[in-house]
């Protein structure tokens, strides 16, 4: 829902890494996004095309490659873990929905390639 | 020895190298790795835990309101300048897409307003809450509120630096919005239930709505509200009025 505001925080960090670094030109970011993130990929690349050539000059010829995290859900009843996209909420194995999500939110960046 | 058809090599340190042909020159370029691991909502939430610390420091009290659009933000922020207007110095900052009616009809019921325009964004994240607060001059005001984008998804997973949260569900969208936009409702410290005065014309079930509510949210505080008629207001306008205070005295 939200990716041209993602793509902005992204290039933000990026720019600062970059500054640390005294990196002058950006070649590739890498992006770790969990499947239920609310971060849709191709919406995301779009986004990054346009914000990077607009927003960015050692950014603006940076491929994003996006390395998708499974969601996983956990129950706190019978113990079990399963995918979330399969069942959601509710724990296949006993029921419950004492559940919590482990892991599938995450919106991180992993590393770039840069000079 | 350089492959024109493999633009790129690896040397022993994993890094690569990458060709480029350029008048009949080779330039040769090296791009290594660095490791970032750094979460995009993180970096907000400190973002927005530094913003709060300014905030106290300047004794503003910063609400974020959020709804869907058309659940009466405007209409409710009117009634509730009106009724605390002389008591605190007020800021309403509003966060559209485009266009400027709200900001006119804040500014007409008494209260500084200011415009952002998001430019397409569906959500206030804390580092252009932060912007719009500083072209606002919000040293003098005691209370301002960020009336959020028109949205029930991507608000509430921002943190915009507010010290409370409050959001407005409307009679008409139905009771069962709780279950649908469940983070919206578990980030919310108070749930105004407007539009009380069409009750009679919708299946609006408030009790189950509340027991949905608090599913989500155990500690949310509900208060059904009408800014057409003023039901609930007293009461609203008490918990606003004692949040200031002691956002205030907290310093």
């Amino acid at each position: 829902m939200h990716e041209l505001g993602v793509v902005f925080h992204v290039i933000k960090i990026v720019e600062e890494v970059a500054a640390e670094n005294q990196l002058t030109e950006v070649e590739s970011v890498t992006l770790e996004l969990g499947e239920v993130s609310g971060v849709i990929e191709s919406y995301l690349q779009n986004c990054w095309k346009w914000a990077v050539k607009k927003r960015s000059v050692i950014l603006k010829n940076a491929a994003l490659k996006v390395e998708t995290v499974p969601a996983v859900t956990y129950c706190e009843d019978c113990r079990k873990v399963y995918g979330t996209i399969e069942h959601g909420k509710i724990c296949p194995y006993c029921g419950s929905a004492n559940t919590y999500l482990q892991r599938g939110n995450e919106f991180q960046i992993k590393e770039i390639s840069a000079c | 020895m350089i492959d024109i058809n493999k633009p790129w090599i690896y040397n022993e340190n994993n890094n690569y190298f990458i060709w480029y042909n350029q008048q009949e020159r080779a330039i040769m370029k090296e791009f290594k790795v660095i490791e970032v691991k750094r979460s995009i909502l993180e970096d907000n939430d400190a973002d927005a835990a530094l913003l709060r610390e300014e905030l106290k420091a300047q004794g503003t009290f910063l609400l974020n309101l959020m709804s869907s659009p058309g659940a009466g933000k405007t209409t409710m922020l009117k009634r509730t300048i009106s009724m605390l207007k002389d008591e605190m110095k007020i800021g309403i900052m509003e966060a559209d897409i485009d266009s400027d009616v709200d900001a006119q009809a804040i500014a007409e019921a008494g209260a500084r307003a200011i415009q952002l325009h998001t430019g397409g964004m569906c959500h206030l994240d804390a580092s252009m809450t932060r912007q719009g607060l500083r072209e606002f001059n919000t040293e003098d005001l005691d209370l301002v509120v960020l009336e959020n984008v028109g949205n029930l998804v991507c608000p509430a997973e921002f943190d915009t630096g507010a010290c409370r949260n409050v959001m407005i569900l409307s009679v008409p969208e139905g009771d069962d919005k709780p279950l649908k936009y469940p983070l919206m409702f578990s980030v919310c410290d108070v749930v105004l239930i407007n539009k009380t005065d069409v009750l009679p014309y919708f299946d609006f079930d408030m009790e189950k709505c509340q027991k949905y509510i608090h599913m989500r949210n155990p500690g949310a505080k509900i208060i059904p509200i009408s800014a057409k008629n003023g039901e609930g207001f007293m009461e609203w306008a008490q918990w606003l009025r004692e949040q200031v205070e002691s956002w205030a005295h907290s310093r």
